[in-house]
C-alpha cells in the first residue's frame, strides 16, 4: 500500500512537471509568438488608451499628436499636417496595427523604453506622465517645398544632411491621409484602408524609401568612383574616344550583345569631367566594363550601400540592389548596362540621395535618421539619436573630392545646369539621370546634388525622381527633377526657424493645412 | 509534544502567507486611488481573522494534525480572494463577487470547523460508507431533476433552491471518496484476488459489480451533465483508490484500458466532446478556443515577472474570475507566480500524502489518497486544460476559483485530511508513551 502511495506522488508531480514545462512555454519560450498573434490585441488596447508623445519637426511643427476623445478609448491619435508628413509618422490604428515612426518608435512615444525607467526612478515622487515626444530631424518648410515642387506627379524628394545623416525632406506622391486610418470609428478605416490598398498607385507606400527603380545615369557617379579608386580613372586619364556607341567585347575582343548607345543619339566622349558633363552612356559603360570591371562594380556599389540592410530608423526600408560580381561572368553586356543604372540595378530614391552625400562628404555615408532626440513631457532630452555614426564608406576622401568637382562641373556646365537656380553664391554639385523603362519612350527623370557655401562641407544633399508617366516621353532629368531639387535645396539652406517650444496638446501650432 | 510544534509552525506559515495577501491587496487596491478603500477594514478582518480562526479550531479539535495544510490553503484561498476582488473591480459593472467570496469564505471557514467538530474520529465515516455513497449518487443526480436543476454555461451542473444556486457534484466527490474508500477496504481481498486469462490476469468480475455500477453511473451522470473535467476527476480516482486498495496493477491497466476505450466512445458519440477536442488541437480563430487563446495571450504579456498586480487585464479572459483564474495569475504574477502556486499544490500533496502514509488504518489511508487525490488532480485538471496541455474542462481550481460549493467542499475536505493526520498522531503518541511506560516499568 506504501508503494502504491508513492506512486501516486510520483504520477502527480509528473503531472506538476509537465504543468510546469508548459506554463514556462507559454510566458517565456512562445511569448512572442503569441503577442505576435493577429489576433492578439492586448498590446495595441493596451497602448490605445495610454498617454502619447507627440512627433514634431525640427522646426516646431506638429505632426502627431493624442487629444482626448470621449470614448472608451479616452484618447485620439491625431496627425495635423495630414497627409505631408504620413509616410514618416505612419498611423497608430487600432484594428490595423501601427506603421512608420508610430511603429518603430512605439516604446519611446509610450514611455517604455529603459531610460525613462532610470527616469522614473530619480523622479519617484514627481507626478509626470511617462510619455516620449520625438523631435524629428525634418523640417516642415523643406518638407512643404518638396510637396509643393512635385506637385500631382508621382515620384520622390528626399532631402539629407551630408555631414551627419539627419533626412531634412522625405516626401512621395502620392500620400494619404493617416487621420482616416486612425479613427475610432472602426468601420470607417477600414473602408479607408480598403480603398487605399485597392489604389493601382499604393499611396500608403512611401516610395521614398520603401520602393525601388532604375537610377539610370545617376548611377554613373558609383561608376566613377570605382573607375578612379580600382580602374586608374584621373581627372586626366583615359581620354574615352568620342562616339555614338559603346560595343561590349567578350573574350579575346570579340563584340558581344548590342552596342549601348548614347542618349538622343549624340557622339561623345573626353575625361572624366567632360564626359560627366555629357552624361555619356559609351563612356561609363566602357568605364564600368572594362577599366573598373565586375569586382570593383559590385565592390563599390555595395561600398555605397546596395545590397545591403538600411539602417534608417524607419520600418521595413527597401534596400537598393546591384548584381553579385559572378553574375557578369562571361556576361561583359550586362555589366556595361549596369554600369549606366541599367538592367539589374535598382536604388530607392533615399539610396541615391545618399550616393549624392557621400561625394559631399568626403566618401563617407553617415546613418541616415529622420529623428532627433526623444524628450520626457517636461522638454528634458531622454535619448538622442547619434549623429556622427557612420553607416559605410563609399570611397576615398581623395576620390570624393575628385567627384565633387565632376557634380560641380555638371551643374556649371552640364546637363544639370537648372540645379543652381536661385542658389548663386553656393556651390552645387549634381548628376541627371533618364532611366528608360524597357523599350519604351517614357523614363524616369531623376537628379542627386549637394550644395553648400563654397570651400564648407555641403550641407544638403538630394535625390528626386520623377517617375515616368504613361504617354509622357523624354522627360529629362535636367529639365524636371532639377528645379525640383533647386527649390528644396533653396529651401533647406535657408537657417531653419528657431523650434519654439510646444505644449503636445496645443491646438494652434504652426503647420497645420 | 508534537502537537505544539506542529500548532506553533502553522500559526508562524499563516502570518507568513497573510502577510503575503495583505501585501498583495495593497498593492492591488492602492494605485488608483490614494484614499483607502472603505473595503479595506472588512478585507482586513476576512484575511487575518479566518485564518486564525481556523487555527484556534484546529489548536483545540485536532491539536496534533499536521501544520502545513491549512497555511498553504488560506495563502491559496486568500490569493484567489485578491484576484477576485481585483478582477470583480477592474469589471465595467462589477458584481459583487468580492463580497459574496468573503461570505462563501466565512462560510467556508464555518464548514471547516464544522467538520473538525462533528467528525471527532473518522471509523464514524466509515460506517456509514452505504449511506455516502447513497448520497453521493443522489447529489450526482440532483441537477438532472426537472425543476432545481440549472444548465449555466453549457453544463447541467447547477441546483437552484430558492435564490441559492450550488454545485452538488463538489460534494458528491466528497461523498464518493468515503464510500470508494469504505467499500473497497472492506472487499479488498475478495478484490485482490486475480483470474488467470490466458498470460493476463484480471480481477474476478462477480466481485467488481457494485463498483463498476457506481462508477458507469457516475461516468454517465457526467457525460449527460456535460461535466468532462469531473468526470475525469471522478474515474481517476476511483482508478487511484482500487489500485492502492487491492495492489493489484492489473486493475489500473483494465481501468486505463476502459478510460480509452469511454474515451474513443464519448469522442465519437458526443459533438461537444469532439469539440473539445478539437479545440484543443487548433484553438486559433474558433469561437470555442477564445477563452484559451485568450489565457495563452495573458500569460503571454506576463513573461516571468507578470505585468504586476493589477496592471494586466484579465477580464479580457471570459470566467477568469472561476475556471480560468490561472490565467489571470500567469498574467500578473508571470511565471514565478504561477510556478508558486504550482509548488503550493505540490506541497499540500506531499501533505496529504505523507498523511495517507502515517495513517495506522486502511480506511484512513485510502481516504486520505482519495481526498488527496480530489485536491491535486482537480487542480492539475483545470490548470492543464487553462494552459492547453490538456483539453480544457469547466472544474474549479481549489481553494482558489470563485465559488461556495467548491470553496465549501474543499473546506471540508482539509477538515478531513487534518483529522486523520491529527488521529494517527494521537495514536502514535499514546504508543509512545505506552512504550516509554513499559521501559521505565521494566
Amino acid at each position: 500500500m506504501s508503494k502504491q502511495i508513492r506512486n501516486i506522488g510520483v504520477f502527480l508531480v509528473v503531472c506538476y512537471a509537465a504543468l510546469f514545462f508548459q506554463v514556462n512555454r507559454l510566458t517565456v519560450f512562445q511569448a512572442d509568438e503569441l503577442k505576435d498573434n493577429p489576433a492578439n490585441n492586448r498590446e495595441v488596447e493596451r497602448d490605445f488608451s495610454s498617454p502619447r508623445g507627440s512627433i514634431i519637426t525640427a522646426d516646431g511643427t506638429v505632426v502627431a499628436r493624442s487629444v482626448p476623445s470621449n470614448d472608451r478609448f479616452k484618447l485620439q491619435r491625431e496627425y495635423p499636417t495630414g497627409e505631408l508628413f504620413a509616410h514618416v509618422t505612419g498611423y497608430f490604428a487600432f484594428e490595423l496595427g501601427a506603421t512608420g515612426l508610430e511603429r518603430s518608435y512605439n516604446d519611446e512615444l509610450a514611455g517604455r523604453t529603459i531610460d525613462f525607467d532610470l527616469q522614473e526612478l530619480r523622479d519617484l515622487f514627481v507626478d509626470r506622465e511617462r510619455v516620449g515626444d520625438l523631435t524629428l530631424t525634418m523640417r516642415n518648410d523643406v518638407q512643404t517645398v518638396a510637396r509643393q515642387e512635385l506637385g500631382q506627379r508621382e515620384g520622390s524628394v528626399v532631402a539629407v544632411d551630408p555631414r551627419n545623416g539627419e533626412i531634412l525632406a522625405l516626401w512621395s506622391f502620392p500620400s494619404y491621409d493617416p487621420n482616416a486610418l486612425a479613427t475610432h470609428d472602426f468601420n470607417a478605416a477600414e473602408q479607408a484602408s480598403n480603398l487605399l490598398n485597392a489604389d493601382p498607385e499604393k499611396p500608403i507606400l512611401a516610395r521614398s524609401y520603401q520602393d525601388n527603380f532604375f537610377p539610370g545615369s545617376t548611377f554613373k557617379i558609383v561608376t566613377a568612383a570605382a573607375g578612379v579608386e580600382r580602374g586608374g580613372v584621373t581627372e586626366d586619364q583615359p581620354d574615352y574616344p568620342a562616339r555614338q556607341a559603346y560595343q561590349p567585347v567578350g573574350a579575346g575582343g570579340r563584340p558581344v550583345g548590342r552596342p549601348i548607345g548614347n542618349f538622343g543619339g549624340a557622339t561623345c566622349g573626353g575625361t572624366l569631367f567632360p564626359i560627366m558633363q555629357a552624361s555619356c552612356n559609351s563612356a561609363f559603360a566602357e568605364m564600368g566594363a572594362e577599366d573598373a570591371g565586375a569586382d570593383a562594380m559590385t565592390d563599390t556599389a555595395q561600398a555605397f550601400g546596395f545590397n545591403q540592410d538600411v539602417p534608417i530608423d524607419l520600418p521595413r526600408p527597401a534596400g537598393s540592389a546591384f548584381p553579385a560580381a559572378s553574375e557578369f561572368e562571361n556576361d561583359s553586356p550586362k555589366l556595361a548596362q549596369a554600369s549606366i543604372g541599367q538592367n539589374d540595378v535598382r536604388a530607392t530614391p533615399l539610396q541615391m540621395a545618399l550616393v549624392a552625400a557621400a561625394v559631399a562628404n568626403g566618401g563617407e555615408v553617415m546613418t541616415p535618421h529622420v529623428v532627433r532626440e526623444v524628450r520626457d513631457d517636461q522638454g528634458e532630452v531622454v535619448d538622442r539619436i547619434p549623429d556622427d555614426d557612420v553607416w559605410t564608406r563609399a570611397m576615398d576622401s581623395g576620390t570624393a573630392d575628385l567627384l565633387r568637382q565632376g557634380m560641380i562641373a555638371v551643374v556649371q556646365d552640364g546637363t544639370a545646369s537648372r540645379l543652381d537656380n536661385g542658389l548663386e553664391g553656393f556651390e552645387v554639385g549634381g548628376k541627371t539621370g533618364t532611366a528608360q523603362i524597357g523599350s519604351s519612350d517614357s523614363s524616369h527623370a531623376w537628379i542627386i546634388g549637394f550644395a553648400g557655401p563654397p570651400g564648407e562641407a555641403p550641407s544638403v544633399a538630394v535625390a528626386v525622381i520623377v517617375e515616368a508617366q504613361p504617354g509622357v516621353s523624354e522627360q529629362t532629368g535636367g529639365r524636371v527633377a532639377a528645379p525640383i531639387a533647386a527649390a528644396v535645396m533653396r529651401q533647406a539652406l535657408q537657417q531653419p526657424a528657431a523650434p519654439s517650444v510646444q505644449e503636445s496638446g496645443d491646438s494652434d501650432s504652426g503647420g497645420e493645412q | 509534544m508534537i502537537g505544539n510544534v506542529r500548532r506553533n509552525t502553522e500559526l508562524g506559515l499563516l502570518v507568513l502567507g497573510t502577510m503575503f495577501v495583505v501585501g498583495a491587496y495593497v498593492l492591488t487596491t492602492l494605485p488608483d486611488d490614494s484614499p483607502i478603500p472603505n473595503t479595506t477594514g472588512p478585507f482586513l478582518a476576512i484575511i487575518v481573522g479566518l485564518p486564525l480562526l481556523a487555527h484556534l479550531a484546529v489548536r483545540r479539535l485536532a491539536p496534533q494534525a499536521d501544520g502545513m495544510l491549512l497555511p498553504l490553503a488560506s495563502l491559496l484561498n486568500g490569493l484567489g480572494y485578491v484576484f477576485i476582488v481585483r478582477i470583480d473591480e477592474a469589471r465595467a459593472s462589477p458584481d459583487g463577487l468580492a463580497g459574496l467570496q468573503s461570505i462563501w469564505m466565512i462560510l467556508g471557514v464555518g464548514a471547516f470547523i464544522a467538520t473538525l467538530m462533528i467528525v471527532r474520529d473518522v471509523r464514524m465515516l466509515e460506517r456509514y460508507r452505504y449511506t455516502a455513497g447513497f448520497v453521493g449518487i443522489v447529489l450526482l443526480l440532483l441537477p438532472l431533476v426537472p425543476v432545481l436543476g440549472r444548465t449555466i454555461n453549457g453544463s447541467k451542473i447547477w441546483v437552484s433552491i430558492g435564490p441559492v444556486n450550488f454545485q452538488p457534484g463538489e460534494f458528491a466527490k466528497l461523498a464518493l471518496a468515503v464510500f470508494f474508500a469504505g467499500y473497497l477496504w472492506e472487499k479488498r481481498e475478495l478484490l485482490a484476488i486475480n483470474r488467470a486469462y490466458g498470460p493476463f490476469s484480471l480481477p474476478d468480475p462477480k466481485h467488481l459489480g457494485p463498483v463498476l455500477l457506481a462508477w458507469g453511473a457516475s461516468l454517465v451522470v457526467m457525460v449527460s451533465e456535460r461535466d468532462l473535467g469531473s468526470s475525469l476527476l471522478f474515474f481517476t480516482l476511483f482508478l487511484v483508490l482500487i489500485w492502492v486498495a487491492t495492489e493489484r496493477a492489473s486493475y489500473l491497466a483494465v481501468g486505463v484500458a476502459l478510460f480509452a476505450g469511454g474515451a474513443v466512445f464519448a469522442f465519437n458519440a458526443f459533438g461537444h466532446v469532439q469539440e473539445r477536442v478539437d479545440v484543443w488541437f487548433d484553438p486559433w480563430g474558433k469561437d470555442q478556443g477564445f477563452q484559451v487563446v485568450q489565457a495563452a495571450f495573458a500569460m503571454a504579456d506576463g513573461g516571468v515577472s507578470g505585468t504586476g498586480l493589477a496592471l494586466g487585464s484579465p477580464t479580457k479572459i471570459p470566467v477568469v474570475e472561476s475556471d480560468m483564474i490561472f490565467a489571470a495569475i500567469g498574467e500578473e504574477l508571470g511565471l514565478l507566480g504561477a510556478t508558486a502556486v504550482l509548488i503550493a499544490y505540490l506541497l499540500m500533496i506531499g501533505a496529504g500524502l505523507r498523511i495517507a502514509q502515517q495513517a495506522a488504518r486502511g480506511f484512513e489511508r485510502l481516504l486520505a489518497v482519495g481526498l488527496t487525490t480530489l485536491l491535486g488532480f482537480q487542480a492539475f485538471i483545470i490548470m492543464a486544460g487553462v494552459t492547453r496541455l490538456l483539453p480544457l474542462t469547466g472544474v474549479t481550481l481549489p481553494f482558489i476559483s470563485y465559488g461556495g460549493s467548491s470553496l465549501l467542499a474543499n473546506y471540508v475536505l482539509l477538515a478531513l485530511l487534518l483529522r486523520i493526520s491529527n488521529d494517527s498522531a494521537e495514536r502514535q503518541s499514546e504508543a509512545l508513551a505506552a512504550q516509554s511506560m513499559t521501559e521505565v516499568g521494566a
